[in-house]
C-alpha cells in the first residue's frame, strides 16, 4: 500500500528518502507497510478507507541537527511533514497526520531530560521524554518536584503541551502549555529558534521569564504548524509535604451556582487543587419518576425527590496541597465559605496524608466517603491504569469499542453556565437523534484548566455499528454536533485530524479573521507549507484546497 | 602443534558466536525495556480505582480464563515473533508500538527476558 506525498513523483520521493537516510541512518527511515502500520491510528474512524490518514514514510531523528536536515529535504521536494513525539494521542487521532502521504517525523528517539531543577522548579526535555520517564528520573534522583501528569501518563510532555493537554494537581500546572517556560524550535526553513530568554545567547534564566522581549510567538506552536519543537521547558510543582481532601455536598439544583462561585474563589486564590464535581443523584436514575423529571429538567420535582431520598443534588471533592497545618486551614476555610453561601451544605472530612503517598495509600479506595477522584494523578504519579476503561473487562469481555474520539466543549465557569449547557446539550442530542451516554441534567464540568470548565459531549456513537458506513454516519453526526454547539457558543478545545477543520470552523468571528491572520503568517513563514499542513484547520496556500476534505 | 590449531580456532569461533548471540539477546536489557514499556499495563501489582490488576494483566486473565498466565512474565509461549506481532500490530485496545519506541533489538531482548522470567516463575 505504498503511497506518495501529494504532488510528489515516485522519483522525487525516492530521492528524498535517500536524503532522509543520509540524515538519520538507514535504520531510522521506515517505508514498509509493516513498519508504517504502527504509524496509523489504531482507533481510526476511517481505517482501511481510501482517505485514511496514513504517512508515506516515517523518519526517526536523534538530534536537532537531524531534524534540521529532514526539514531542509522536505522543503527541497515540497513534502509535508507531520511531527509526533511519544505516547498514543488516544482519542485525538493517534499518530495520523492531517494530510495522507505526509512523512512522519517521529521524535521518540530524542528522549533526553536536559535539566530538572528542584530548587528553581523546572525541567527542560526533548520531545521523546514521557511523563513516566520524567517521574522516574525525579524518583531516581530524589528530587523535590512533582510532575503534573495527564491520564494515561505515557505521553510526551512536549506533545501533550503542544496539543493543549492538561493534568490534575494545582491550577497553574494543570494547563500544560500554559506552564511551559520556553521553546526551541526548528523553523520551516531549517533554522533553530529559541523563545523568551532563550533568545539571549548568554542568558541564565531561559526557564524563568518566558516572555523575553518583544512579541512572544510561543502560542503559534501550540496546536500549530509553524515549526518542530525540539526542546521545551516546564514549570514543576515543588513537592508538597502534605495532601488532604474533603467532600462538600449541597442540597438543591440551584445550589450549584453559589457552590461554583465559592470553589472558583478558592481555586483562583490557589488554595486548593483540582476540584472534582459530581452529582450524588446518579443512583436515582433507576427511579422512573426521577428519571422523567431529570430528562424534562423539572427542577422542583428533582429537588423534591432528592430530598425524599435524603440525597443532595451536587458534590465537589476538594483537595489541598501544602503542609498539614495549611491544608487543614484551607479546608476549614473552604467549609466556612461554602456554609456562608449555601444553606444546608454538608461537609465530610476526607483523608489527611503525608506525601509522597505510599503505593497502598494511592491504591486505596476506602475512605470516609466514596470518591470519584483518581488518586494517582492527583499525586502526580503517571501510569497506564486508566486503560481498563477501553480494554477487556469483566463487564466487557468479548468486544471493544474500537473507535474513540474526545470532544470537550468550553462552558462558562459558573453554575448558570453549567445548568444552561446541560439543557443545550440535551436539546442538541434530541434534535440530532443522538443516544446520550448519561442524563444531561446531572452532568458536571471538569475543571482541568484552572480558569475554564469543559463538558464532554457524551454520545454513544459507534457502539453497535463499527462498520465503515456506521463510522461514517457517526462522524457526520459529530460534525452536526460541532456546528450546533458553535451556534450556542460552545467551542471545542481539541480534536482528531478528521474533525479539526470542523472545530476550526467554530471559531468564525469576523469572517474567520483569526484563521486568515494565522494562515497569512503560515504562508510567510512556511512558503512550501511543509510543516503539518491542515493542523488545527490552518492550511498553507499550496494545500488550502484540502480544507474540509475529510468531510467527503 | 599445528594439528591443534584448527580446533582452537573453531573453539574461538564458537565462543565468539555465542557471545554475539548473548549480545543480540540480553535478558537484562530486556527486563529494563519490559519494565519501562510493558509493565505499566502488563506488570504485576494492583490497578487503578480499586482494581485488583493492571489493565493488560486483567485483560489477559479474562481472555484466557486460566489456560495461560495473565502475567506476560510467566508466559512460555512468547517468542520474538509473537512479541513483534502484538507490538507492531496492536491488539484490542492496545495500540501498535513504533520501531522508535521498541526496536527490533528490544524485541529480541524482551523475548530473552520473558524466557528467563517464565523459567523462574515455573520453579
Amino acid at each position: 500500500m505504498a503511497i506518495l506525498p501529494p504532488g510528489v513523483s515516485a522519483e522525487s520521493f525516492a530521492s528524498a528518502v535517500r536524503e532522509f537516510q543520509d540524515a538519520v541512518g538507514r535504520d531510522w527511515v521506515f517505508t514498509s507497510d509493516d513498519d508504517l502500520y504502527s504509524y496509523r491510528d489504531h482507533f481510526s474512524y476511517i481505517k482501511d478507507q481510501p482517505n485514511e490518514l496514513i504517512p508515506s514514510a516515517a523518519v526517526g531523528p536523534d538530534t536537532t541537527e537531524q531534524v534540521q536536515a529532514i526539514v531542509r529535504t522536505a522543503n527541497k521536494y515540497k513534502i509535508p511533514l507531520y511531527a509526533i513525539s511519544t505516547g498514543k494521542n488516544f482519542a485525538y487521532g493517534g499518530p495520523s497526520p492531517n494530510v495522507r502521504g505526509s512523512v512522519t517525523v517521529d521524535l521518540k528517539r530524542m528522549n533526553r531530560i536536559l535539566v530538572c531543577d528542584d530548587k528553581r522548579h523546572f525541567a527542560v526535555v526533548e520531545p521523546g521524554v514521557s511523563y513516566i520517564d520524567l517521574y522516574r528520573h525525579i524518583q531516581a534522583n530524589k528530587l523535590d518536584v512533582w510532575v503534573d501528569t495527564p491520564d494515561p501518563g505515557w505521553g510526551s510532555l512536549i506533545g501533550n503541551a503542544m496539543d493543549h493537554g492538561i493534568g490534575y494537581t494545582m491550577g497553574f500546572y494543570r494547563d500544560h502549555f500554559g506552564a511551559h517556560t520556553g521553546l526551541e524550535v526548528v523553523l520551516p526553513n531549517g533554522e533553530i529558534m529559541r523563545t523568551g530568554m532563550g533568545a539571549m545567547p548568554a542568558s541564565q534564566s531561559w526557564q524563568e521569564y518566558r516572555h523575553g522581549y518583544g512579541p512572544d510567538p510561543c502560542g503559534l506552536f501550540g496546536q500549530g504548524n509553524f515549526g518542530i519543537v525540539t526542546k521545551m521547558g516546564f514549570r514543576l510543582m515543588p513537592a508538597p509535604e502534605h495532601w488532604r481532601n474533603g467532600l462538600v455536598t449541597v442540597p438543591k439544583r440551584q445550589d450549584l451556582i453559589p457552590l461554583i462561585e465559592a470553589v472558583n474563589y478558592l481555586c483562583d486564590l490557589s488554595m486548593c487543587g483540582e476540584p472534582w464535581y459530581g452529582s450524588p443523584l446518579m443512583p436515582l436514575m433507576g427511579n422512573t419518576e426521577f428519571r422523567e423529571a431529570a430528562l424534562a429538567f423539572n427542577e422542583s420535582a428533582m429537588d423534591r425527590l432528592a430530598a425524599s431520598a435524603n440525597l443532595h443534588s451536587w458534590q465537589v471533592e476538594l483537595q489541598f496541597y501544602g503542609s498539614e497545618r495549611t491544608t487543614l486551614a484551607n479546608w476549614e476555610y473552604a467549609k466556612e465559605l461554602v456554609a456562608r453561601k449555601v444553606p444546608g451544605a454538608r461537609f465530610t472530612d476526607g483523608e489527611s496524608l503525608k506525601t509522597p503517598l505510599t503505593r497502598e495509600q494511592i491504591a486505596s479506595t476506602t475512605g470516609p466517603y466514596p470518591t470519584n477522584m483518581r488518586r494517582n494523578i492527583t499525586q502526580g504519579v503517571p501510569g497506564l491504569g486508566i486503560w481498563y476503561m477501553t480494554g477487556r473487562t469483566e463487564q466487557n469481555p468479548n468486544a471493544w469499542n474500537e473507535t474513540h474520539i474526545g470532544l470537550f466543549s468550553l462552558v462558562a465557569r459558573s453554575g448558570e453556565g453549567v445548568l444552561k449547557a446541560q439543557k443545550d446539550f440535551a436539546d442538541v442530542a434530541r434534535r440530532l437523534d443522538m443516544p446520550s451516554l448519561f442524563p444531561n441534567a446531572l452532568q458536571t464540568p471538569v475543571n482541568w484548566y484552572q480558569f475554564a470548565f469543559l463538558m464532554g459531549n457524551g454520545f454513544g456513537l459507534g457502539r453497535g455499528d463499527n462498520s465503515p458506513a456506521g463510522k461514517l454516519a457517526a462522524t457526520a453526526k459529530l460534525r452536526e454536533v460541532l456546528r450546533e454547539n458553535a451556534k450556542l457558543g460552545y467551542g471545542d478545545y481539541r480534536a482528531p485530524p478528521i474533525l479539526q477543520d470542523d472545530v476550526a470552523d467554530q471559531y468564525s468571528f469576523n469572517d474567520f479573521v483569526l484563521r486568515r491572520f494565522t494562515e497569512q503568517l503560515k504562508d510567510a513563514i512556511d512558503p512550501n507549507g511543509i510543516i503539518s499542513p491542515g493542523r488545527a484547520g490552518v492550511w498553507p496556500a499550496n494545500f488550502r484546497s484540502m480544507r474540509g476534505g475529510m468531510r467527503s | 602443534m599445528s594439528g591443534h590449531r584448527p580446533a582452537l580456532v573453531l573453539a574461538v569461533l564458537v565462543i565468539g558466536s555465542w557471545a554475539t548471540c548473548a549480545s543480540a539477546q540480553d535478558a537484562g536489557r530486556g527486563k529494563a525495556k519490559f519494565d519501562h514499556t510493558c509493565a505499566p499495563c502488563h506488570g504485576a501489582g494492583v490497578g487503578d480505582d480499586g482494581r485488583a490488576m493492571l489493565p493488560g494483566t486483567d485483560a489477559l486473565r479474562i481472555k484466557y480464563q486460566g489456560s495461560l498466565p495473565a502475567l506476560l512474565e510467566q508466559r512460555t509461549d512468547l517468542n520474538a515473533d509473537a512479541i513483534r506481532t502484538f507490538l507492531r500490530r496492536g491488539t484490542w485496545s492496545m495500540p501498535p508500538f513504533r520501531p522508535t519506541e521498541v526496536t527490533e533489538g528490544d524485541i529480541q531482548d524482551i523475548a530473552a527476558y520473558l524466557r528467563q522470567s517464565s523459567r523462574a516463575a515455573a520453579r
